[in-house]
């Protein structure tokens, strides 16, 4: 007995929406995040990733119903990013009911934010989110703003200061594999895991089952954070076009079709599999 | 469906009160998250919760006159729960930052994790399991585990641990990689833990019924 693998779904929010991109570009509608969320609990969630991805755009925050919604019926912890800028917007935040939040783009602009952050409200509350695109000379290098904005910050001497200024938890997205279906990118995932002591979660590029497995094999991630897979399951279980905001592109939604390189899986289909091949993680009893 | 049965959460201006909040309305308490020392005392049942760093939360105690307020209501034998922090804050004293003495209501000390050669990633972040203290299951007013089974999953979220002087009360354990550490207490009326009962799903949600239900 000893520590689980968490399994995270992550749930990109536009709007009222929940949204899914491909390299966090491109996003189409797949329906209200609050729904998605009561089905992740019910299936065996470990945790969820909330995301607003244009907060940080826009400068705006529309969050705070949609977590205090989520977090009246929801009892796994609630990981929330976007747009966040100040110890006031951690607050905010948390006080909707959020149990961490994620800081991108403020912690490279302003890296004390984290050690401030970190010593007002713990540092397992701080979770410092990096999203990574490979350059063609081979190196990973740190974007903001969902993979918008270059920064020139090397990633590992960037995974090492953040957690050196206090950060509790790494969540890294490879842009690249985002979206893709074409497997997580395992030498970045490695690298990152290897250079730090604080847990990292692994997010970017999940099609199927088997990425899944050879990430949680080769990789000591603490945790997966898992989209389209997921995502397309509650679709292919709970199809519904009606009552979505008139926000974005809602065709993907009335087509009915599912990307062919993404094998939709329930979590708990995953937690099963996974147990199968000795990965241990936690299998959820009926919920409440 | 509200029963009459009061919950207390107390909220010394630290973190995050609501989740308890939730979780305990969802399971039909009559729950309040309060500064106010009378309403502490008056209600049926308090919860001392926390997420956040020692020292600071000690001060805030401390200036809100809660370390009274805590012993007073520990004292009238009514069921209270203390959470992470919360568990921490019972113990004598802690290492984190500087030296800060605690509520000394459990004798002990709380420890840094990263500390230990057995671990190597800190904070611990997840989803846990749990071994009962066999010893434990005699003669106890509150026994809020009763139905629970080993190897049951709770959410950690700490870096920092408790190391009990008497380890009579120790309730659960549970490990780390290597490194077994107590997880919860179980002392007359206090039940104490180092995870999140209202973060645990279903499993963690019955330890909060089982402790406030009985009467």
């Amino acid at each position: 007995m000893s520590l689980a693998l968490r399994i995270i779904p992550k749930l990109d929010i536009k709007g009222s929406n929940l949204v899914k991109g491909i390299h966090l570009e491109g996003l189409r509608v797949l329906g209200k995040p609050q729904s998605f969320a009561k089905y992740y609990y019910e299936n065996g969630a470990d945790e969820l990733i909330y995301q607003d991805v244009v907060a940080s755009l826009y400068g705006r925050n529309s969050l705070q119903d949609i977590i205090s919604k989520t977090a009246k019926e929801i009892f796994i912890p609630l990981n929330v990013g976007g747009g966040i800028r100040t110890i006031q917007d951690i607050s905010t935040i948390l006080l909707a009911g959020a149990d961490k939040v994620s800081i991108n783009t403020s912690a490279i602009n302003n890296p004390e934010l984290i050690s401030s952050a970190a010593n007002v409200f713990g540092s397992s509350t701080i979770v410092v989110s990096i999203e990574v695109i490979k350059q063609t000379n081979g190196k990973y290098t740190a974007f903001t703003d969902n993979g918008r904005t270059v920064t020139g910050k090397e990633v590992i001497a960037w995974a090492k200061q953040v957690e050196k200024l206090g950060a509790g938890e790494i969540s890294l997205t490879s842009v690249d594999h985002e979206g893709s279906g074409k497997g997580f990118d395992l030498t970045l995932a490695k690298s990152v895991t290897d250079a730090v002591s604080i847990p990292v979660v692994v997010h970017g590029g999940a099609g199927k089952m088997e990425h899944v497995l050879s990430l949680a094999k080769e990789v000591p991630a603490s945790g997966i954070a898992i989209a389209s897979l997921f995502h397309y399951n509650y679709i292919k279980h709970h199809r519904n076009t009606d009552g979505y905001e008139e926000e974005g592109n809602i065709d993907f939604l009335k087509s009915n079709k599912i990307l062919s390189n993404i094998q939709s899986v329930s979590i708990d289909e995953l937690k099963s599999y996974l147990l199968q091949h000795n990965i241990f993680c936690r299998k959820h009893e009926t919920l409440i | 469906m509200k029963r009459s049965y009061k919950i207390a959460v107390i909220d010394y201006k630290i973190s995050n009160m609501f989740s308890i909040r939730n979780a305990m309305s969802l399971l039909g308490f009559n729950c309040e998250v309060t500064s106010d020392r009378s309403k502490i005392l008056s209600a049926d049942g308090a919860i001392l919760p926390g997420v956040g760093s020692f020292p600071y939360a000690m001060k805030n105690i401390k200036k809100l006159g809660f370390d009274e307020t805590i012993k007073d209501f520990i004292n009238t034998g009514k069921p209270f729960i203390g959470i992470c922090l919360g568990f921490q804050l019972l113990f004598d004293n802690s290492t984190e930052v500087e030296h800060t003495n605690g509520l000394e209501i459990i004798h002990g000390q709380v420890k840094n994790l990263s500390k230990n050669k057995k671990i190597t990633r800190v904070p611990h972040v997840g989803w846990n399991s749990i071994k009962k203290n066999k010893k434990l299951n005699q003669g106890r007013i509150f026994h809020p585990l009763k139905n629970h089974k080993d190897g049951e999953y709770f959410y950690f979220i700490h870096s920092f641990y408790v190391s009990p002087k008497d380890q009579n009360n120790v309730y659960t354990t549970s490990k780390y990689g290597d490194f077994e550490f107590c997880s919860s207490i179980l002392k007359d009326n206090i039940f104490a833990c180092q995870f999140h009962p209202e973060k645990s799903g279903k499993k963690g949600m019955e330890i909060l019924n089982a402790m406030f239900k009985q009467k």
